[in-house]
Order: structure tokens, then C-alpha cells, then sequence
């Protein structure tokens, strides 16, 4: 499904305080599984994580996605391979709208909005209309249990609230991928596990999951099919496969 | 002389574009040199993100660009009662040798600012980049156009000063004078006409013959823009007659005004609108057979045929209804 | 298409309400940017019905004014020198005209007399402006006394007060009749101020003149395109030197707008990391920006003009009227007839909004091309 050739990415190129984040990393993911990157902060997972997930380009290396339909790229064979490493931006966002979904360490909702709206915003700019998007974003708050709370804003939310609302987000455009970052970092363990048995049912509907994370609960949990481990930019284990 | 509000907006507004034009060039240079799509660095990703910058800035240049040939041609206007003799717009831009340039800039400017906006939004398209370099050699030569345009403009406003003896319409456009103006008010009108008709035929088959075949967009380019001239010819030689009813009055921007129902403003924006698109099929066309453009350029050149056609369409419209409508007659249909 | 308009319209959708969100930092660009936008209006408004109340005035203006010259000065012109002037081929009337002024010395005020028959005057019987008759507090059937250049006291009676809506030109007018003139100002006959010519081909104006000129070379031809072309430029120079004087504020406002739109709080880089991050564009943001500068300028446009025109037109622009406008002791009290076109309205949009708008280009550029992983690294 996702795979990394060689993939570097390299900060402040040139200056004194250049340092390579990712170093020379070849990961093949493959689909429907769960995998998880495991590793101490600064091991270099965020930064890896948005490189697969389109937001950040690679210094050097290639990345390519298998079976993702894109609007630009002419061809119709039941399994196109983009090349994603050197897509000018709009490109890469159209690719992270169709495919990816995010949930991020905080859940990064945007504050002084409503819940409906927060779960709405990634359809905003494909140009669907705002009727359509409204019945998909009510039938995932339906189904998390918290269309009654759709109406308020995302400041008044209890932390389970928060959470379902930042996975009704990642779903909005159907994505064949998710990306979690640190996911269970500032939750409690009943809280943690109720996130991973989320997970585990999108792992059931056949969609992809990568993960960052450092937490036992979550390395540990049995629907993980993959643990590969990184420290300085490198993969130090689980790498081959 | 330069104290006049219109003045200060036109000459302000001018200086501000020419100075992001400038800004945008500058960036458009570093682009020519150091683009590289495959490299991932820093200095590439921050070039990418430029051009963003750079289209919002022509965005805005080329709606200031249009408003100030609009606002520029009813300054002159509204500042002919200063010169004596001068009647109109045509008189004051003929109170010295910047005038008539300024204006002819000016609508360069326009046209080649829509043209860069359509070569810019289906380079956008392409997942390579595929139009980069041309796109940002023709921001140079507009860049260039535009500094000469802010200082035309510039020395013609400083150069003008009231009782000036100049020339009014009557006299500038009537067909004795030698002089460009004076040669296309003196351009036989049964002639004009024939070859006004001719050109939009010609324009319109050959738009057709790209729309069902999709071949000679070079050439419906090169078409469309002789039909643009020949417009323009033909507005000063017998357009203009027909909507003032005057037999002389070959005055080309009385048309603008609220006695003649503004409709100078639909005449020229058909014009322009429709040979930017002309244009934009002419720059397009060298291109249409690059790999990520292949399925991208066919079909916008469609659309910017039918909208160049549709304008032009409006206003030979707009001119056939005034002819046929209008009592007034130049005895060239008896 | 019609994905376009969907995505602009959630985009508009979302910039107001993120605008009402931030209702501080907006409010005060907003109101200071109205304020800009009035005063600018005003100003522009002002001129430019000051100047077409003065087309107006000119409008019954003669072609051509005659005056004589003597030693480089205004003297009195023979009305035999209309005779002359009548045998010249285009000219249809020649007119003498009998005007001077009068110095008031109890109200301290200068009126300008015309003699002029019929049209209310008579034999000691005139009419005056309105602001004649606000500093006498006379009206209608009322006396009035004026000294006579023999130093004896004239009495008149005025039969009529001129109509409101002329004010402006006729305020300090008295109009009286040319033997109520000759007696007041002890006026010798066979001669007038000046001669008013009536020219049937507009085109000849100038050629007519020339023969005015060389037919009699102690006279000076005043063409009604000369007249026009002074009040002109006056407006112009006028309306002109307080867009120089405004620009400085307009600059200072850009500076403001410069900043607050650069100064991007925590808060807002947030907000756009966490949009980028979830799959908007720089694009999508760069919309946002844009319309949320179209919704400040136009609310700020539409809110300032329109305050502009009550200034103007309903209460007589009372900022400006001491600087533009007054010539004389008496005040002409006249509304100005209201008159917008879009002429004006361009001129103040290259004046205001324009300026505004490229200040804001860069800083939302530079907001818009916040990282997309940012969201990921807080």
C-alpha cells in the first residue's frame, strides 16, 4: 500500500543547526494492517508519519502509494502507483483529502467552533456541498454516540467527548488510511483502550492504520499486526518484512 | 496639476502594481534559476511556496489593471473641460505624446496579465509544474510593461497643464489629419465594415473547425487577435458613428459615457475579456502535447474558444442591433 | 463549476464566522478603517457637488463676456461697443450687463447688485437672497435702505425673496432695476460693466473671439470654457491638496493593517496548522484571507459611504465647509443636492481599498504557508 525507498528529511539545511530527522528509512506498509511506530520523542515518527501522510515532502527518497485514485494522473489500471515525493503541494493536500485520515496528540480541534462544524471542516474546501457534507458529518456523530453534543462548541466537551469528535473528524472523507499520532498520549487508561478498540474496528472495515506512539497499552495491543521501532531517524527494529 | 484625486488614485494605484509586479519578478527570476521539482530542500519548497504568492499578486494586478484602464480613460474625460479645445477623453490624451501610449500600455497590460492568469492556472494543474519557465519569462516581459506604464503614465499626468491647445475629437479624429488616429478615422467604412465581417467569420470557422477537430488553436489565436484590432479599427471608423448619430464623431470613448448608456463598457470588456482568452488558446497551444498536460490543455482551450467566442459574438451583437435599430444611416446598406 | 461555488461558499461561510470569532481584533481595524473610508467619501462627495453646483451656476452663463481694459484694469465698456460687436457674423445677442457691489457697513457683509427688469423688480422694488435676508431679518414686503454713491439713503421695498435652491449663487444677490442701479451708484450713461455675447455655433467660439479681440483692442474676451476651466481647476487643486493631506492618514491606516494582519496571534497560527493539517490547502487558505478581506471592505466601504453621504448631503458637511467652501461673510445655507456616480466611487475604492488590500497580500501569504505538520509538532 505505502512504500518508502530510501526516505530522508533534513532540517535547516546548511545552517548550524541542521539535523537529519528522518535518515535513510525503506518501510513497506501494507493494507488493512495496523503498525505502529514505536520510539523514545525525536526518534523521528512525526516526522515520518507526515511524510507518509502528504504533508511534508522527503529531502531525498521515494515514496509511493499503491491503489489511491487520484484526480491529476491519467490511467486506469485497478492499481495505480503514484510517486509521491516530489508532488508540488495542492497535489499532495488533494491525496491527504481522499486517502488520509488524522488524529493527532491533542486532537487539535479548532476552539470557539462546534463539534458538527469541527468534524466538517476537511470537506470544506473539496467543493462538496455543505447539505451533503452536514448528513455525513450527523451520521458520524450518530454514530459515536454525540449528535446531541454536535451543536456545542468544542471547549465545553468532556475529554471522551473530545476524542470521539477528533475521530468523527478523521473519517469525514472516507479514508482508506489512518494516521495517529500519539493518539492515548494525554488520555487515561480506560480511555486509551476504548480509543484502540475504535481503531481496531476501523482495522475491521479494511482500512489502514499507522500509529506513533511510545505507550505500553498500545504497543502492546493484541490487534497490532506491526511494531516497527525507531530511534535517531532510523528504523532499529521490525523493519524488514 | 498632479493634485487632482483621480490623479493621485490613478498615479498611487499604478506605482503600488508596478511595485508587486516588481516584487513578483524578482522572485520570478530566482525561479527561472534555481527550480528543481525532483529536489525535496528547503530552498525548493520555499520557491514552491512563492509561487502561491506570486499568483494571488497577478490576481490582484490584473483586477487593478483592468479597473485603472476603465478609471483612466474617464479621467481624461472629466479633465477636458482644462484644455482648450479639447471635447472629450480623445482630446486630453493628445495634450502631450504620453497620452495615447499610456493607453495603449495599459490595455498590453490587461491582456497580458489575463493571458499569464490562464497559462498560471493550468500550470497549477500539471502535478510537474510543466509551464514553470515560460510562465515566469513572460512575468518578466510583464513586469518590464508594467515599469514603462507607471512611468508613461507618470510623465503624462506631470506633463499636463491646463489651456494647453489641443485638439478635441472633432478635430483629431477627422479623416483630413495625418496621423495614426487620423488614419483609422479615414479607413473607408464600406471596406472597414467588409473586413470587420470578414474577420469575425474567419475568427468563428476557425474557432468551430478547433472545437470540433482540435486543430489550429494557433492560428484561431492569431485570428482572434486580428478581429480585436480590426474591432478597435472599426469602433473609431463607423461604430462609433452609429451610436452617437453623429456623421463625423469618430470619438472612441464617448461611447463610455452615461448619455450613450455606458455601453462603451460592454463593447470594450467583450473585447478584452474575449481576446484574453484568445490568447490564453495561442500561449497554451505549444504546450498542449507535454505529458501531465495532455488531458488538461485540450479541454481548457475548448472552454477559452466558446468564452472568446461568446464575447465577441456579444459584441458584434451589441454593434449589428445598434446598426439595424438606429434611424441613422451612412448610406453604405442603400 | 458548480464545485467551485460549493467551495467558495463553505469558505465564506467559515471566514465570517472565524471573523466573529475574533470580534476585537477585527472591530478595531473595522472602525478605523470606516473612519478612513468616511472621510475620504466626504471629502470626494464634497468636491464633487461643489463642483457641479458651480456647472450649474455656469450653465446660464454667457458664451462670451466682454470687459474693457483700461491701463490693464477693468473700466466701464460703451454700449455702442455692442453695436460693433453685432455685425459680426455668428454672434446672435449682445447683451449689456449693469453689476458691482455694495458694502454694508452696519452688517458688515458685501452684496453683489444686478440691475436686471421684470423678474420681481421695479421701480424701487427688488429681490434678494436668502442670506441677504437672514442678516437684514427682513422678509417679503419689507424695507430696505442702501447708501447712494451721492450719499443719500435709497429705500426699497423687496417684492420677492430668490427661490432656496440657488443659494449658493445667490445668497448675497440683490437684484434691482437698471434705474434703481444708475441712481444707487450714480452710474453715467451709455456705458455698462460689461457685454454679455451670444454665440449660435459653440464650435466658432474661440475663432469669434480672436475677432472680438482684433475688431476692438482695448476689450478682453472671457470665454465661458475659461470660466469653467478656472472653477475647475480651483476644485481640483482644492479636492486634490486634501487627498495629499489625507494620504497621510490612509498611509498611517495601511501601516495599522500591515500589522494586525502580520501579527498573527498563537491563537490563529493554531487554528490554521490544525486546518492545513486536516487537508486544507495554502490556496483554500489564501480564499479564506481573501474573503475575509472582502467582508471588512466591503462592510467598511458600504458603512463609510454611506455616512459620507449623510454628511454630505444631509447635513451639509459641516467638517469641511469652512475650508472648501466659503468666499464671503454671508454663509449660503443650501443643501447640496445629493449625487453619487460611480466615477467617485472608483476613485475612492483606488484610494482606499486598494492600498488596504495590498497591504494584506504578503501577510496573508505568510499565514497561509504555515507548515501543514506544524498541528503535529505543538
Amino acid at each position: 500500500m505505502i512504500e518508502l525507498v530510501h526516505v530522508s528529511k533534513q532540517f535547516n539545511a546548511g545552517r548550524a543547526n541542521e539535523f537529519q530527522a528522518v535518515d535513510d528509512v525503506s518501510l513497506t506498509i501494507r493494507r488493512g494492517e495496523l503498525t505502529i511506530l514505536k520510539g523514545p520523542s525525536g526518534s523521528g515518527k512525526t516526522t515520518l508519519l507526515s511524510l507518509v501522510g502528504c504533508m511534508s515532502r522527503p529531502t531525498s527518497g521515494r515514496i509511493y502509494l499503491r491503489g489511491v485514485r487520484t484526480s491529476f494522473v491519467p490511467g486506469d489500471e485497478a492499481e495505480p502507483v503514484v510517486d509521491i515525493s516530489s508532488l508540488p503541494e495542492r497535489f499532495l493536500t488533494d491525496i491527504r483529502r481522499r486517502a488520509f485520515g488524522f488524529i493527532f496528540q491533542q486532537f487539535n480541534l479548532v476552539r470557539g467552533v462546534t463539534a458538527l462544524e469541527n468534524v466538517m471542516l476537511p470537506s470544506y474546501p473539496t467543493g462538496e456541498g455543505y447539505a451533503a457534507i452536514r448528513r455525513r458529518a450527523d451520521e458520524l456523530l450518530e454514530r459515536f454516540g454525540i449528535r446531541r453534543q454536535g451543536g456545542s462548541r468544542v471547549e465545553w466537551l468532556s475529554g471522551g467527548e473530545l476524542q470521539r469528535v477528533a475521530i468523527a473528524r478523521a473519517l469525514i472523507n472516507d479514508p482508506a488510511v489512518i494516521i495517529a499520532d500519539e493518539p492515548t498520549a494525554h488520555l487515561d487508561s480506560r480511555l486509551s483502550r476504548e480509543l484502540l478498540d475504535l481503531l481496531g474496528s476501523f482495522k475491521a472495515q479494511g482500512r489502514t492504520i499507522i500509529m506513533a506512539s511510545h505507550d505500553p497499552i498500545a504497543c502492546d495491543h493484541p490487534l497490532a499486526d506491526r511494531v516497527v521501532e525507531m530511534r535517531d531517524g532510523r528504523i532499529v527494529a521490525g523493519g524488514s518484512s | 496639476m498632479l493634485q487632482h484625486p483621480a490623479i493621485i488614485a490613478l498615479v498611487g494605484a499604478s506605482l503600488l502594481v508596478c511595485a508587486m509586479v516588481l516584487y513578483a519578478g524578482g522572485y520570478g527570476v530566482r525561479i527561472l534559476k534555481r527550480w528543481d521539482l525532483q529536489s525535496g530542500s528547503e530552498e525548493q519548497l520555499g520557491l514552491e511556496r512563492r509561487t502561491y504568492l506570486i499568483s494571488v499578486i497577478l490576481g490582484y494586478a490584473l483586477i487593478f489593471q483592468v479597473m485603472s484602464f476603465f478609471l483612466f480613460i474617464t479621467t481624461a474625460d472629466t479633465l477636458h473641460p482644462l484644455f482648450v479645445g479639447a471635447m472629450c477623453a480623445a482630446g486630453s490624451l493628445n495634450a502631450n505624446g504620453f497620452g495615447y501610449p499610456v493607453l495603449l500600455l495599459k490595455t498590453v497590460n490587461c491582456l497580458l496579465a489575463g493571458a499569464w492568469l490562464i497559462v498560471n492556472r493550468v500550470d497549477a494543474r500539471g502535478y510537474d509544474y510543466p509551464l514553470i519557465r515560460p510562465k515566469y519569462t513572460l512575468l518578466l516581459v510583464l513586469a518590464l510593461l508594467v515599469t514603462v506604464e507607471t512611468v508613461t503614465q507618470i510623465a503624462y499626468f506631470s506633463g499636463l497643464h491646463a489651456d494647453v491647445i489641443t485638439s478635441c475629437c472633432g478635430s483629431l479624429f477627422s479623416a483630413d489629419r495625418r496621423d495614426i488616429a487620423g488614419e483609422l478615422a479615414g479607413a473607408p467604412v464600406r471596406q472597414t465594415m467588409l473586413f470587420f465581417g470578414l474577420s469575425l467569420a474567419a475568427c468563428g470557422v476557425s474557432g468551430a473547425r478547433f472545437l470540433a477537430r482540435g486543430k489550429g488553436d494557433a492560428l484561431f489565436a492569431l485570428l482572434g487577435s486580428v478581429f480585436f484590432i480590426t474591432a478597435v479599427v472599426a469602433i473609431v471608423s463607423f461604430i462609433s458613428l452609429y451610436f452617437y448619430e453623429l456623421p463625423s464623431h469618430h470619438c472612441p470613448f464617448c461611447i463610455l459615457q452615461k448619455e450613450y448608456g455606458h455601453v462603451g463598457y460592454l463593447l470594450y470588456g467583450t473585447l478584452l475579456g474575449g481576446e484574453i482568452a484568445a490568447l490564453g488558446v495561442g500561449f497554451l497551444a505549444p504546450f498542449k502535447t507535454v505529458p501531465s498536460m495532455r488531458m488538461i490543455i485540450p479541454p481548457t482551450q475548448k472552454r477559452l474558444v466558446r468564452a472568446a467566442l461568446l464575447l465577441f459574438a456579444i459584441f458584434s451583437a451589441a454593434v449589428a442591433l445598434r446598426i439595424v435599430t438606429t434611424p441613422f444611416t451612412l448610406g453604405v446598406f442603400d | 463549476m458548480r464545485t467551485n461555488i460549493d467551495r467558495h461558499r463553505n469558505i465564506i461561510d467559515f471566514a465570517i464566522s472565524s471573523m466573529l470569532r475574533r470580534k476585537a481584533k477585527n472591530l478595531s481595524l473595522a472602525l478605523l478603517y470606516t473612519l478612513i473610508i468616511f472621510v475620504t467619501a466626504s471629502l470626494i462627495l464634497f468636491v464633487q457637488a461643489l463642483r457641479k453646483e458651480a456647472a450649474t451656476l455656469l450653465a446660464d452663463a454667457p458664451d462670451i463676456v466682454v470687459q474693457r481694459l483700461m491701463a490693464g484694469r477693468h473700466d466701464l465698456i460703451p454700449t455702442s461697443y455692442g453695436e460693433k460687436l453685432a455685425g459680426i457674423r455668428g454672434i446672435t445677442a449682445v447683451t449689456p450687463r449693469l453689476w458691482g457691489y455694495y458694502y454694508d457697513p452696519v452688517f458688515g457683509a458685501n452684496y453683489t447688485l444686478v440691475a436686471r427688469d421684470g423678474d420681481g423688480t421695479g421701480p424701487e422694488k427688488i429681490a434678494i437672497g436668502q442670506g441677504v435676508a437672514r442678516s437684514q431679518r427682513i422678509s417679503g414686503g419689507d424695507m430696505l435702505t442702501l447708501r447712494s454713491a451721492t450719499g443719500t439713503p435709497l429705500l426699497l421695498t423687496v417684492a420677492r425673496l430668490l427661490p432656496e435652491e440657488s443659494e449658493l449663487v445667490s445668497s448675497d444677490l440683490l437684484l434691482l432695476s437698471t434705474a434703481d442701479f444708475r441712481t444707487m451708484f450714480d452710474f453715467p450713461a451709455g456705458v455698462a460693466t460689461d457685454l454679455a455675447v451670444t454665440v449660435s455655433n459653440q464650435r466658432e467660439l474661440a475663432t469669434i473671439a480672436g475677432k472680438i479681440a482684433a475688431l476692438l483692442p482695448d476689450t478682453r474676451p472671457i470665454l465661458k470654457s475659461e470660466i469653467l476651466r478656472t472653477y475647475e481647476s480651483i476644485f481640483d487643486w482644492r479636492g486634490g491638496m486634501m487627498v495629499v493631506i489625507l494620504s497621510v492618514a490612509v498611509i498611517a491606516f495601511v501601516i495599522f493593517a500591515w500589522d494586525k494582519a502580520s501579527g498573527l496571534s498563537a491563537e490563529e497560527r493554531r487554528e490554521i496548522g490544525i486546518l492545513k493539517s486536516i487537508g486544507w490547502e495554502t490556496g483554500d487558505i489564501l480564499l479564506l484571507k481573501f474573503w475575509e478581506g472582502v467582508a471588512i471592505s466591503l462592510t467598511a466601504f458600504l458603512v463609510g459611504v454611506i455616512l459620507a453621504y449623510l454628511h454630505v448631503f444631509l447635513f451639509s458637511a459641516p467638517l469641511f465647509t469652512q475650508a472648501l467652501k466659503g468666499w464671503g461673510v454671508l454663509y449660503p445655507r443650501f443643501r447640496l443636492v445629493p449625487h453619487v456616480d460611480p466615477y467617485q466611487l472608483t476613485i475612492l475604492f483606488f484610494l482606499t481599498v486598494l492600498p488596504y488590500t495590498v497591504a494584506t497580500i504578503v501577510p496573508s501569504w505568510l499565514a497561509a504557508t504555515v507548515d501543514a505538520d506544524t498541528a503535529m509538532r505543538s
